[in-house]
């Protein structure tokens, strides 16, 4: 998988989830830097990533992602 | 325009997060004995989303007992309509590990004790209307089904303290169910809880679950405004039986407990049902009146008859038409009905047409159309009483009273040949369910649309500065039981009319005349000067907007009106009064 193209698709997920079309995120973005981002949104994007990659994360990995980079991560590694 | 499409939990997070100022007219507090931000959140994005303008107040994790305890908490503070206690399994069941062995045996009962003391804090500290959740069974497997009759089971303890939640609050006026028990009967315990969310985020309610439960609970408070539906109106071919009766005839339909037959049998049971509990039914079919009729008369597999329904429409004409006569007809809101039609052609053109009204997107299989009706929960009501039962039959005699008033000379000629015999009374405990109902129902011919419950209609009675009056009307064809309510406030000898509904079945029958002149009466008797009265606009009550000017009150501004009773003269009725007993 193409990590360009994931993380757009992902972008894609946040500019819905967050209401916000000019949201633009990088693999750094994390929690503190988007002010909707609390624990609720986090369980909300969980879910929808692993609805749309057919993935299931376990607790350690939903409870070890720090930011996007680390989501894309488990994305790659459960996709394959 | 209705769907019953059930949104994500995603929509409704977004939906809750929408600013757009919109003015709330109901406040709903929700405490938890866990953590209940997901519930609000799903139930405000739900509100918002399907415009039932209702306010969400979060009391946040585990506050049931501080906030209860504090008669100036937030949640007393916020002064809500009503309070959503929500208990959850995992929590109860910490507790109950706790315990020793004849602790647990005695779970139940305790803790039954402890949600009862709950009730009586709000009933102490506010007047909000207590919803209580029945809790989802969750079951350890600890004694495999033998813990079903172990005493010491948490299974055991917990049906039975879901035994005695519903056992209590059938005896409380003020405490409505909602049945989240019954939405994990209905999707499976693996549905509800999604274990890595409990652990996450101690979630006892998985995301996909989650729009169900605020669909749920919102049906429990629309119930409490008064937003019920009254009325399913059917088609017949291929929705109440199998096949074109107009094509394969009597011998040729699918109907009765055998083969496809079976399922339009049991659909026709769940209506029956539904009908013995006061929801009116309606026929709107494209056929030839004599044929639609025949299977009704003739089948004895139909287990409905032709006089289970209030009105048979069947004819070529169009179904958007039709429904617009039935409503006519019923003379009630088209937000109050169900349109059942298996074919999605004419269920879009009622829909695109009419789009207040409820249309089911029926599945595809009929087998599928019970189970189907049966998830979505269209029928929550907030009372029932003795003359639910009867409704159907008031709305057919009332077809043959239209008839003698076609043969009448005039229509004060017709209102004497009705031989109409009113009983009034004041509020007592054996009328007050169904007055407390009628405060819920009525939406047209009333002046304030105050709703009182149950409990509120017992304090009027114990209030000395209120009067609350009922009114029974009968005539030469039939009873139509308590048909309207007045509610005074009496002080400085005035006495302001608080609440004046009266049911729709009995408009233009002097009813009105009547009941003011017995208004006056009892305010004379203590010694009130004048009578004021108020309407409120809804969207539905336009009808009453000129009630008081047309029974001669001097207008005082806008919206009030006043009688001044040392002139006053008895309005002419055609309704005899009679005692309690005759």
């Amino acid at each position: 998988m193409n990590r360009e193209q994931l993380l757009a698709e992902i972008n894609d997920i946040f500019k819905d989830a967050f209401m916000d079309d000019d949201l633009v995120i990088t693999e750094e973005t994390n929690a503190e830097d988007i002010e909707d981002w609390d624990s609720l949104m986090q369980i909300t994007l969980i879910t929808t990533i692993e609805g749309k990659y057919g993935i299931e994360f376990t607790l350690d990995d939903s409870l070890a992602m720090k930011n996007v980079g680390d989501m894309m991560d488990l994305i790659i590694q459960k996709v394959k | 325009m209705y769907t019953d499409k059930m949104p994500s939990f995603m929509e409704l997070q977004k939906a809750s997060r929408n600013k757009k100022q919109e003015i709330e007219d109901y406040k709903l507090a929700i405490l938890g004995n866990s953590s209940t931000q997901h519930l609000a959140i799903a139930i405000k994005g739900y509100a918002k989303l399907f415009d039932y303008k209702i306010d969400v107040f979060d009391a946040d994790y585990d506050q049931i007992d501080i906030q209860l305890l504090d008669a100036n908490s937030d949640t007393f503070a916020y002064k809500p309509d009503s309070i959503l206690i929500y208990l959850t399994p995992e929590k109860l069941y910490e507790d109950f590990v706790s315990k020793d062995s004849s602790g647990k045996m005695s779970f139940a009962d305790l803790y039954i004790e402890k949600i009862e003391n709950y009730w009586s804090l709000v009933r102490n500290n506010s007047k909000s209307i207590i919803i209580q959740n029945t809790i989802t069974e969750y079951d350890d497997i600890v004694f495999g089904s033998f813990g079903g009759k172990t005493r010491s089971s948490f299974l055991f303890q917990l049906r039975k303290l879901n035994y005695l939640i519903c056992e209590r609050a059938a005896d409380a006026k003020d405490v409505y169910i909602v049945d989240y028990s019954s939405v994990q009967n209905n999707v499976g315990r693996s549905n509800l809880l999604d274990p890595k969310m409990l652990y996450m985020a101690k979630m006892s309610v998985s995301l996909d679950v989650l729009p169900i439960y605020a669909k749920r609970t919102v049906d429990v408070i629309e119930s409490l405004r008064g937003h019920v539906k009254k009325c399913v109106i059917c088609d017949l071919d291929n929705t109440l039986w199998g096949g074109i009766i107009g094509e394969d005839g009597l011998s040729g339909i699918k109907i009765g407990n055998l083969g496809s037959g079976h399922a339009f049998e049991d659909l026709q049971v769940w209506l029956k049902q539904l009908q013995q509990r006061g929801v009116l039914l309606a026929v709107c079919s494209k056929n030839d009146d004599h044929i639609a009729r025949e299977p009704f008369e003739t089948l004895d597999e139909m287990v409905l008859k032709l006089d289970d329904f209030a009105i048979f429409v069947a004819n070529w004409d169009n179904k958007v038409d039709n429904i617009r006569y039935i409503q006519k007809t019923l003379n009630i809101g088209f937000d109050s009905m169900v349109f059942l039609d298996d074919n999605p052609f004419e269920r879009n053109l009622v829909r695109e047409n009419i789009s207040e009204i409820c249309v089911p997107e029926l599945p595809d299989d009929p087998a599928k159309y019970l189970t189907y009706l049966q998830s979505i929960n269209l029928f929550e009501t907030a009372s029932y009483s003795a003359e639910d039962v009867n409704r159907t039959s008031q709305y057919q005699i009332e077809a043959k009273r239209n008839e003698l008033k076609l043969q009448a000379s005039s229509y004060d000629e017709y209102l004497k040949d009705l031989q109409m015999e009113c009983e009034w009374g004041y509020f007592d405990a054996l009328n007050a369910p169904r007055i407390a109902q009628l405060t819920q129902r009525s939406n047209q011919f009333n002046l304030r649309t105050i709703r009182y419950t149950e409990s509120e209609i017992l304090e009027v009675i114990d209030n000395p500065n209120k009067i609350g009056l009922y009114f029974k009307l009968k005539d030469r064809y039939g009873d139509y039981g308590l048909i309207s309510v007045i509610i005074l406030s009496v002080e400085n000898e005035t006495a302001f009319v608080d609440t004046w509904l009266m049911s729709c079945r009995v408009l233009k029958r002097g009813v009105e005349q009547y009941v003011l002149n017995k208004i006056t009466e009892i305010s004379k008797s203590l010694g009130v000067k004048k009578i004021l009265g108020e309407y409120i606009q809804t969207k539905k009550n336009q009808m009453v907007s000129g009630l008081y000017n047309e029974l001669g009150f001097t207008q005082l501004d806008e919206n009030k009106w006043e009688l001044s009773l040392d002139n006053y003269e008895m309005k002419n009725s055609n309704i005899r009064e009679v005692g309690k007993d005759e």
